[in-house]
């Protein structure tokens, strides 16, 4: 093996070796815990009533936001990693195409700021 | 056949029956999750091919933010556990959309490349050094013109999302 | 030290270097775990655990076995692959970023030369980012898969929060990545060994090169950031008891549950070892004991390295014992409105500080005044806007002095009973409810 597909079978080692802990683990836990099933406990969780309604409720829009804004930033984030490590040999062009770039965004981030979609409760 | 090829192949079969999971089962959260392998495992084929910054930009754009967003909007509308019978799927024509398209894409790139071999030994890996020259000398424009259109993908999500400012009044 | 060194140990130093991190990885979490409800109870004027073993050591063994054998419970309302295989998503995403984690510098192990670091990648620091970002998946499955409310809830104010907190941290580690100019771990520890000479007022002296000191302000955030990406007192809101009864494991438990837990332990392992490489100078020793020549050689930086890592581990149990929960508003706030704005001034910053001043001397000094600019930028941003609090004109003393609403108090209709009102009397079967409402 190389260095480049060494380093990267390392971390498949480390995965198989994960799995095989999981696998251990999990079969130990099967063969030695106790166990003693009734209706009554698998039902859903409800403080010691009984369940009532679906097992879904609706979830507010605002948590879609935030993903949104995390993919927009995460776009962001995965242009400044490379460039943190080459703009000092390329030099102040482009120090200013990032400029423009994270201006931009702020832009988006300043809009929803305005919009009150950054603050929890606006209405 | 070197392990590279062995792997790519591997990689690129785990991808294409896990999409075919996507669109044929009926549990609409299990797609969600039948996506997150067959983009994980094309980031795999991406770090075989020495594309490392690439693969790990896959896992944390596509598998970490834009799948994340799809959960989430699965469930602010509806997301059931089991099965859903009337999901809206009418087979004969995506068979022929989706394959045609593959299979028309297949052709050019199998056309485009016929039975040349490039080997991985004497190519630089796709590092961030590497990739980051690129895009910030070569290629700026695409560069600006993306963050551009985040903006407007944005500025749409929220539009979207405000609740109607006419019913708020009358409410209140 | 360069990446070249990475990639060629044979398969049975790889086993052991794995082996030696899994147990590390279980044992500290058990010690932790005691070390927490030790100092917290230290904190809160009692003994905490002193029992089992001396000093209630073998608390935590006790409490995990005991955890690991109870009965498991699969609801019946749950999808089950999902619920089986949540919790392996979360524990095995925690465990895959130490991988890349430098516990210490090359030494000889059986006569291979060999570093103490499982292995290094020129993205190092991005397969961290990954790991955790993809963690979340365990927590919104496993909230889902449960197949029941709270979970649901918790899961999807859990995985905000961990995205939220993402973006903050993944933008601080921005400027360390453009004084080191490189994403490997081993290389950003490397980078940080120099003492650049800093000329304050015409005084020439080096400082230290943790990137804690030059990059405070990136530090300050990171630290932050970390805090709430481990869903960590003050930012536990996920297991908000009072509101959400525990939050996304609401339905786990046995094993499952504990693969939580020791995720969560894990994680917070993570955050303080991914602090100490990026900002604490690594497993290289602190400045009096780096007099000391062979400090950084052989075995000695694990004893460094483990003490920067229980240092920060007290930070967050400091945390724990002294700050109470925010609000998830306020939460929320300090993420977007707060921290992710200061960061991306504070990289521009850095950035035209650091192109523009090309001559070495002036680069630090020219540091020195951009912080300045970014502390007034921050001050701005955390002054108190909170109202000066006024007495009330007349004192409320209610019955007795005890403050109780008035008799006559009118509670103003909610909107939403109107809205019901009104769609039931449009079916024509409201007549005796709203009667009932006004009676």
């Amino acid at each position: 093996m190389d260095g480049y597909l060494g380093s990267y079978a390392t971390l498949g080692i480390l995965l198989l070796v994960a799995g095989a802990f999981f696998a251990v683990a999990y079969t130990a836990n099967r063969l030695l815990r106790t166990n003693a099933p009734s209706a009554a406990k698998s039902t859903t969780y409800e403080c010691g009533l009984d369940p009532a309604g679906g097992d879904w409720a609706q979830a507010q829009i605002r948590y879609y936001v935030y993903a949104f804004l995390y993919a927009l930033f995460a776009v962001e984030s995965v242009f400044l990693f490379p460039w943190a490590t080459v703009f000092d040999a390329l030099g102040m062009i482009t120090v200013a195409e990032m400029g423009v770039f994270v201006a931009v965004l702020a832009l988006g981030l300043l809009y929803a700021w305005r919009k009150g979609v950054l603050s929890w409760t606006t209405a | 056949m070197t392990v590279t090829d062995v792997l790519v192949c591997a990689l690129g079969a785990v991808s294409l029956g896990a999409a075919i999971r996507v669109v044929t089962t009926n549990q609409i959260v299990r797609a969600g999750l039948w996506l997150v392998v067959a983009l994980g495992a094309l980031a795999g084929v991406y770090l075989v091919l020495t594309a490392e910054l690439l693969a790990w930009v896959q896992v944390l754009i596509y598998v970490g933010a834009v799948v994340v967003l799809m959960l989430f909007a699965v469930m602010l509308t509806r997301a059931p556990i089991g099965r859903s019978d009337d999901l809206d799927r009418p087979r004969l024509p995506a068979i022929l959309v989706g394959g045609g398209a593959g299979l028309g894409l297949a052709a050019v790139l199998a056309d485009a490349y016929r039975w040349s071999y490039i080997g991985l030994s004497g190519v630089e890996p796709g590092n961030a050094e590497a990739l980051g020259r690129e895009v910030f000398t070569g290629w700026a424009l695409p560069f600006e013109v993306l963050s551009v259109l985040l903006l407007a993908a944005l500025v749409g999500a929220i539009a979207i999302s405000r609740p109607e400012v006419g019913e708020r009044r009358e409410e209140s | 030290m360069s990446l070249d060194m990475f990639g060629h140990d044979p398969w049975w130093l790889i086993l052991i270097k794995i082996l030696v991190v899994f147990v590390f990885l279980i044992v500290s979490t058990i010690l932790v775990i005691w070390f927490e409800r030790r100092v917290v109870g230290r904190m809160q004027h009692r003994p905490g655990p002193n029992r089992h073993g001396p000093f209630g050591l073998l608390q935590s063994v006790a409490d995990a076995l005991k955890l690991a054998l109870k009965e498991d419970i699969m609801p019946t309302l749950a999808d089950k692959a999902v619920y089986f295989i949540a919790p392996i998503i979360s524990a095995m995403c925690a465990i895959t970023a130490w991988a890349v984690i430098p516990f210490g510098p090359e030494v000889s192990i059986f006569g291979h030369k060999t570093a103490l670091q499982i292995t290094d990648l020129p993205v190092a620091v991005l397969v961290v980012l990954a790991c955790s970002g993809l963690g979340v998946y365990g927590i919104v499955l496993g909230g889902w898969a449960s197949g029941s409310t709270y979970p649901l809830l918790g899961a999807l104010r859990s995985a905000a929060q961990v995205i939220s907190y993402e973006v903050a941290l993944g933008l601080s580690i921005v400027a360390v990545f453009m004084l080191s100019g490189t994403m490997s771990t081993s290389g950003i520890v490397a980078s940080q060994a120099e003492n650049p000479a800093v000329n304050i007022f015409g005084l020439e002296f080096n400082v230290p090169g943790w990137y804690a000191i030059l990059l405070f302000p990136s530090f300050v955030i990171f630290v932050i950031s970390m805090v709430g990406e481990t869903n960590r007192a003050p930012f536990d809101l996920p297991e908000a008891e009072s509101e959400l009864v525990g939050g996304f494991h609401t339905e786990y438990s046995s094993l499952k549950f504990a693969m939580f837990f020791l995720a969560e332990y894990i994680n917070m392992f993570t955050v303080s070892a991914m602090c100490t490489t990026l900002f604490l100078g690594g497993w290289r020793a602190p400045w009096p004991i780096s007099i000391w020549g062979a400090a950084n050689t052989g075995f000695w930086p694990l004893l460094w390295f483990m003490g920067k890592l229980v240092l920060l581990m007290f930070f967050f149990v400091w945390l724990r014992g002294t700050m109470p929960r925010l609000r998830y508003d306020q939460f929320m706030r300090l993420g977007w409105k707060v921290l992710i704005p200061l960061n991306l001034v504070w990289i521009l910053v850095v950035a035209g500080i650091r192109v523009s001043s090309e001559q070495e001397a002036g680069t630090a000094k020219t540091l020195i005044i951009g912080g300045v600019i970014l502390l007034a930028v921050g001050v701005i941003f955390f002054y108190p806007r909170r109202k000066q609090y006024q007495a009330p004109a007349v004192a409320d003393l209610g019955v007795g002095g005890f403050p109780v609403p008035p008799l006559d108090l009118k509670v103003p209709p909610s909107p939403r009973t109107k809205k019901i009102a009104a769609s039931r009397e449009a079916t024509g079967v409201s007549a005796s409810t709203t009667t009932e409402e006004e009676g």
